[in-house]
């Protein structure tokens, strides 16, 4: 019964062990910057380079940070989502136009629409790398104290949205008037 | 086989070979630094490195975009002075451990390291195990004999 117990139960352990590894999903490499300070940046805006926008001034308050460019076939896949949840206005909405073509971005918010608060234009992909941002789209999910709260790497959809974002920014919305009451 | 290829298109053909070869080579290596210490650690940094977009490429065999971001990366922080210690902590701090392609020795990466002697441990004592059991059965004059 031992001789085959172990060589048994060793197998078996191996084999959760690959069932578990056939569930996850390589690609995703989690953040080191959960419940760490954002990175800040200062840059040009996509739609006026004369107007900067910068991470402090979102202080105070929950905020949004999506990751997108016109070559990225997720980021048009999104955008009509990103376009419904601008709608509810939960939160602004901040655009990072990584490494993309100023002319080409516009052109893309002018003719589907801009859910976007405003957008800053990385075009050298310098805070992207900052964020540790490997593939778009990415969105990230930062609280009023400047906290990452949350990573969604993947076009973002209406599921994930509700799931995983909205509990968040209502307990970090929470958070933020309790201590300031 | 081959002579009946005639000469000239023997030699287009090898050509024609050749020149699907040079991408290959093209990848990065437009030397980076003149000094050629910086320009060794420049690369070996970059071997370090995983491509996150292309995980199973290092940043030196990538030419992703990210890629070619993250050995600028590497590079400005060479050039500005960091040791090869901070760049990989500033790589580390942006992208996680699984940047690294040579894990680094934290609490969580000890099971990882020591798997490998933990394995072989196990395997010898599994191994002798099943070694004296032969013996002991093999030898007819006692099951003892098998163990001095």
């Amino acid at each position: 019964m031992l001789k085959f117990g172990l060589p048994l139960a060793l197998f078996a352990l191996l084999g959760v062990f690959l069932f578990v590894g056939l569930q996850r999903d390589p690609s995703y490499v989690p953040s080191p910057l959960i419940g760490k300070p954002a990175p800040d940046f200062n840059l040009p805006s996509l739609q006026d380079a004369a107007y900067p926008v910068a991470s402090k001034e979102l202080l105070g308050r929950p905020w949004v940070l999506n990751v997108w460019g016109t070559w990225c076939g997720g980021c048009r896949q999104e955008h009509d989502t990103l376009l419904a949840i601008a709608r509810t206005n939960a939160v602004p909405l901040i655009g990072l136009n990584w490494k993309d073509d100023s002319a080409a971005a516009k052109e893309w918010l002018r003719a589907l629409g801009n859910p976007y608060s405003v957008v800053a234009s990385d075009p050298e992909g310098r805070v992207a790398i900052d964020w540790g941002v490997y593939g778009a789209p990415e969105t990230f999910l930062i609280g009023p104290d400047g906290t990452v709260l949350f990573k969604h790497i993947a076009p973002m959809t209406m599921e994930v949205w509700t799931k995983e974002f909205l509990p968040r920014i209502q307990a970090a919305s929470a958070g933020a008037t309790s201590a300031k009451g | 086989m081959l002579l009946t290829i005639p000469r000239f298109l023997r030699a287009a053909l090898l050509a024609l070979l050749c020149a699907a070869a040079v991408p290959a080579l093209a990848i990065d290596y437009e030397r980076a630094f003149d000094d050629p210490a910086m320009q060794a650690r420049y690369e070996h940094i970059n071997r370090e490195l995983r491509c996150l977009v292309c995980q199973n490429q290092t940043i030196a065999d990538s030419n992703a975009t990210l890629a070619q971001d993250l050995r600028r990366e590497v590079r400005e922080m060479i050039a500005a002075g960091k040791t090869d210690d901070e760049i990989r902590t500033f790589m580390v701090d942006r992208y996680g451990d699984f940047v690294l392609y040579k894990p680094r020795m934290t609490p969580v990466n000890y099971l990882l390291w020591a798997a490998p002697v933990l394995l072989l441990l196990l395997g010898t004592f599994v191994g002798i195990r099943f070694i004296r059991k032969q013996a002991a059965q093999a030898d007819t004059d006692g099951p003892e004999a098998g163990q001095s």
